[in-house]
């Protein structure tokens, strides 16, 4: 199943509702076009809700860690909502679960770009 | 393809994503046919699928003229797959630490680091040309009772 992307706005939050795989080939660059649209658009608030990613591999992390240091060259926050279980254990063997800002619970993630 | 064998199944791919996807498929119906746990059978897909996406992109760089040879086998105590291409090898000393501070933010890196957490073994071979990994996840009492399982993927 490759990547959808949904996006919704929600107290100044972009948030992008992901569902899907996130590989190479199947979903990294749709995750890396959306990323940098809304950043070039001014974005400055974007959570990715990963509750629907089913699956994610080494370029998919790429992506991810891509879009965190992409955000931030502009001054920008991209923060991760609902990890499933195999990508929490893909982002904990990898330490990039200490670089992310990640939550469980939405309203608390929107709250805390304020 | 020259198997299935018993209990060892061996083929040459294409270098290309439909490749990838065919690994990772048979990786996942030789991990469920050995009774491995969903959370376990994840880790080695997940290993066997960055080893293939290593051989037809860094190795063979989709090259239409070189292939990628896998092999998938029950021994009854291991899962052992072979996945092998012709490309100009890989040392792995030459790797570079993705948990290292300084790498800890690169966009790529992390693939041979993911395998190597996921699995028992990780061997590397130069084949003059190609690279040769041998992936082994050791399986529990429980697992791999059958070691004549039909592999075939077809």
């Amino acid at each position: 199943m490759a990547l959808s992307i949904s996006t919704r706005q929600l107290d100044g939050v972009t948030i992008l509702d992901l569902s899907g795989r996130i590989t190479l080939g199947e979903g990294s660059v749709q995750l890396r076009d959306a990323i940098r649209d809304l950043i070039g658009k001014g974005e400055k608030s974007i959570l990715l809700s990963l509750g629907d990613v089913s699956y994610i591999d080494s370029s998919g992390l790429g992506e991810l860690v891509s879009a965190f240091t992409t955000a931030k060259n502009q001054n920008a926050d991209v923060k991760l909502l609902n990890l499933t279980k195999k990508v929490k254990d893909v982002l904990q063997v990898t330490k990039l679960y200490t670089v992310f800002d990640i939550y469980d619970d939405e309203a608390h993630a929107i709250g805390s770009f304020k | 393809m020259t198997g299935p064998q018993t209990g060892r199944l061996s083929y040459k791919l294409a270098s290309t994503m439909e490749s990838v996807a065919e690994v990772e498929a048979a990786a996942e119906k030789l991990t469920q046919s050995a009774g491995m746990d969903e959370d376990e059978s994840f880790r080695v897909v997940m290993a066997v699928r960055e080893a293939a996406v290593n051989a037809v992109l860094h190795g063979n760089g989709y090259d239409p003229n070189k292939q990628i040879s896998v092999s998938f086998e029950n021994t009854g105590k291991s899962l052992v797959i072979t996945i092998a291409d012709e490309g100009e090898g890989l040392d792995p000393a030459k790797i570079p630490d993705p948990l290292a501070p300084e790498n800890l933010l690169r966009g790529t890196g992390r693939g041979i680091f993911l395998i190597r957490s996921f699995l028992d073994e990780v061997h590397f071979r130069q084949l003059h040309p190609g690279t040769e990994l041998t992936l082994v996840k050791h399986l529990t009492p429980a697992e791999g009772k059958d070691t004549n399982q039909n592999l075939d993927t077809k």
